[in-house]
């Protein structure tokens, strides 16, 4: 009874002890924060990477593909059926876009995605990303009339952009080119449709193609056929077929705020190699119809999206005589329950390997994931050196507070205290020091993480430095996510450090010899 | 203080289990009787300091008997706080046995040594010895906290604080409970300790110069205390000092001069 009633004194009335478990508190704190803020970093990152990667991608290791995609998604329903929720079919192809932007071509080197319209949005979070509250419902790769949604810091051209600003574009350009010189008029101009442009050193070079086998086919059934071959093509009414743009192409943030390069309603030029040997340039000019943002920088400045059948068309994918496509991928959708490795390892098994490779997206992203996961673990490490440090001082605290009351343990064990009753009053008391130190600090912790917006705007603020700068780590806010079991685990161990820091004093103590502590001096 | 009621109620235990029962079974209140209470029989103590071999104590015999109030007296350095503290379990002796109530207690294994210091034993020092952060009342408190488990204790809660109290008001302290030792004098101090000391109603009280660190007024207050304490409750004193005059209020005087016993 008296070592806790000693120990709850002590607590009580010696708070200079209280100072030493201060650092105990900080390194708790921190790592809670630390902690908090990293798995939130993640487990966003995760749900982006997610967002636009299905659960499982059957992909074939070239860019030909593999015909029938109907009998493969077959042969997977056969084999995982269980556990699969949906399946679509997509073609991904390297590509160059050119868009104009104040008069001049810009080229860069992208990815096409072609998607079935009908099944992608079931498969992936992809609609979620949309501009168009319709697109979001239902991506259809039409042109909308305006009220795209904005995002803080956008301009409202990309509201009222669509079928007006194409409208518009119409009429000024049609101005334009009536008294431009004819020089001017070339250069303004949209090339022709058959004409592809080249990025030829530092200027853009022209050049005639001839029509593709593929198109000629594909015209015959493909709905979305652009109508801009037809002599009559009036921008001002009709479009090209519609591609999906996202905001790191379509968008840059300057100093003086975020500037759209396209918008909805804008016409691109989309070049992708053909499928003979060796390959030759495809183009066509397509209609930007939406915008997406999916958080990943890679993926939104990197990925266009545009109808499958189109992109299988272009690449001359499609069989003349069955009319079968080859397609690139199937990205599979599981149930909520099901292990992904577990569904990738049975179609692992059942298709030969030097063709297909199978991933799950935590693959796909491995590499960051895994840095950003070794980053925690070293975080980790270093803090809990703090901690290990502030036991140090724990330590040290309590061989001065056992120094100090070596009469005070003389008279309790004059009094009939045993050894162990002296041990356990110096160890009750490194417990309840670290309680107090791990408890405070997980207080904190806790608090700094629920205002660590506010916390970061004010320092953003006092220093005029963004702690989290939204237009690199792509964050409005900065995400948390408070784990119970980390918590748990760091205050436990902390407390357990402080514990362990006390041990070798409380020794000391109980090793005293009562007639040495009570000499008289 | 001669209307001090009796500090050591009559004890009421029985003569099991404890080591060195036997002693417990209550002896007839009065004066000394012949059976020996506390002994010291040849107990060598020697000191290295510095590689040198001091010896304190060259075979010292005692005998106290039962409600005997005996003084020690000697010179510094003549050994007499190391033989209180041998008969008071505190250290233990290289040769010769301790001995209470007719049984060998320093070799008894720690626990029972533990439990014979909190039961059996009383000591005062001439420092007071009390611990700072506890008031005069948890103070007194401290040997019944040591003897209880956290149960027991809140128990026997109402019991201890007023046995404690009633002690404490005994020895003039009542208006002093709630005081820590920095707020007392050192005459109040020491008798805080006197209340420690028997607060277990032992049967047996250690002094050492319990006078020493005091004027001669208050000194002389502490004396009657003990020795009243001899007088209505039989309690067996050992008090231990310089002081010739201090030594002549007890019923008998022996001098400890280098390292062994001598009729003073």
């Amino acid at each position: 009874m008296y070592t806790l009633f000693l120990c709850w004194r002590y607590l009580r009335t010696r708070w200079i002890a209280l100072a030493s478990v201060v650092s105990v508190m900080l390194g708790v704190a921190t790592m809670i924060v630390v902690n908090g803020v990293m798995e939130g970093f993640t487990r966003e990152m995760q749900g982006r990477i997610h967002g636009i990667l299905s659960d499982v991608v059957f992909e074939a290791n070239n860019l030909e593909g593999f015909p029938d995609a109907a009998g493969h998604m077959r042969r997977i329903e056969e084999l995982a059926g269980p556990y699969i929720a949906g399946m679509t079919p997509t073609v991904a192809l390297p590509g160059q876009l050119a868009f104009e932007v104040d008069g001049q071509w810009q080229t860069r080197h992208v990815s096409f995605i072609g998607v079935d319209t009908t099944t992608y949005g079931e498969v992936s979070d992809f609609n979620r990303y949309l501009r168009h509250p319709q697109s979001r419902k239902h991506l259809d790769f039409t042109l909308h009339e305006g009220g795209y949604d904005l995002v803080e810091g956008e301009p409202d051209t990309l509201k009222n952009s669509g079928w007006p600003h194409r409208r518009q574009k119409a009429v000024t350009g049609a101005a334009k080119s009536a008294v431009a010189l004819p020089t001017a008029v070339a250069k303004a101009e949209q090339p022709p449709p058959d004409e592809v442009v080249i990025r030829d050193g530092y200027r853009y070079r022209r050049v005639r193609q001839a029509p593709q086998p593929g198109e000629v086919v594909a015209a015959l059934r493909n709905p979305f056929e652009p109508l801009n071959n037809a002599p009559q093509f009036d921008p001002s009414k009709d479009t090209g077929t519609g591609v999906v743009l996202g905001l790191g192409l379509a968008r840059v943030a300057s100093a003086d705020g975020k500037k759209f390069l396209v918008l909805p309603g804008d016409d691109v030029k989309v070049t992708v190699p053909t499928a003979t040997v060796p390959p030759k340039p495809s183009s066509d000019t397509f209609t930007v119809v939406d915008l997406y943002e999916s958080g990943m920088s890679e993926y939104d400045a990197n990925f266009i999206f545009m109808p499958l059948a189109k992109l299988q068309e272009m690449r001359g994918m499609i069989d003349r005589q069955s009319g079968i496509a080859n397609v690139t991928a199937i990205q599979i959708k599981l149930h909520n329950d099901a292990d992904g490795e577990h569904v990738r390892n049975l179609l692992r098994e059942a298709f030969p390997g030097g063709y297909y490779s199978v991933h799950t997206w935590r693959d796909k992203q491995g590499p960051l994931l895994a840095a950003v996961g070794m980053q925690t673990v070293i975080l980790n490490i270093l803090l809990g050196m703090i901690i290990l440090v502030a036991g140090f001082g724990i330590f040290a605290s309590f061989c001065m507070i056992v120094a100090e009351k070596r009469r005070d343990i003389g008279i309790l064990k004059s009094l009939g205290a045993s050894s162990a009753g002296v041990m356990s009053i110096f160890l009750s008391y490194g417990l309840s020091l670290g309680i107090v130190g791990a408890g405070a600090g997980m207080l904190i912790g806790l608090v700094f993480i629920a205002n660590i917006q506010w916390i970061a705007d004010l320092i953003a603020r006092l220093t005029g430095q963004e702690v989290f700068d939204p237009t690199i780590y792509y964050f409005q806010e900065i995400p948390t996510v408070v784990e119970p079991l980390t918590v748990l685990v760091i205050v436990t161990v902390a407390i357990a450090i402080a514990v362990q820091a006390s041990v070798i004093p409380a020794l000391m103590a109980s090793f005293l010899k009562p007639v040495e502590a009570l000499r008289n001096e | 203080m001669s209307d001090m009621r009796p500090l050591v109620e009559p004890r009421r235990r029985g003569g099991t289990g404890a080591a060195g029962a036997p002693h417990l079974v209550s002896a007839p209140v009065g004066k000394p009787d012949d059976s020996a209470h506390i002994a010291a029989v040849r107990l060598t103590k020697s000191y290295r300091k510095a590689g040198m071999e001091i010896p304190v104590l060259r075979g010292v015999d005692l005998e106290v008997r039962r409600g005997e109030f005996l003084s020690i007296i000697g010179q510094s350095g003549s050994g007499k706080s190391t033989l209180l503290h041998l008969l008071g379990l505190l250290d233990a002796p290289d040769s010769g046995e301790v001995q209470l109530g007719g049984q060998r207690i320093d070799n008894l294994p720690m626990h029972k040594r533990d439990w014979i210091r909190n039961q059996e034993l009383g000591m005062i020092f001439q420092f007071y010895h009390l611990l700072p952060e506890l008031t005069a009342l948890e103070n007194v408190l401290s040997p019944l906290l040591i003897s209880e488990g956290i149960f027991s204790y809140f128990r026997n809660r109402r019991r201890h604080v007023q046995r404690a109290t009633e002690l404490l008001e005994q020895v003039g302290l009542g208006h002093r409970l709630k005081h820590r030792p920095s707020e007392l004098s050192g005459g109040e101090m020491q008798r805080a300790a006197i209340a420690r000391a028997l607060a277990a109603q032992p049967q047996v009280l250690l002094a050492d110069e319990p006078t020493g660190n005091l004027d001669s007024e208050t000194g002389r207050e502490i004396l009657r205390i003990l020795r009243t304490l001899n007088d209505q409750q039989n309690v067996t004193i050992i008090m231990v000092t310089h002081d010739r005059a201090i030594a002549a209020e007890a019923d008998r005087t022996v001098r400890l001069a280098r390292g062994s016993m001598e009729v003073a």
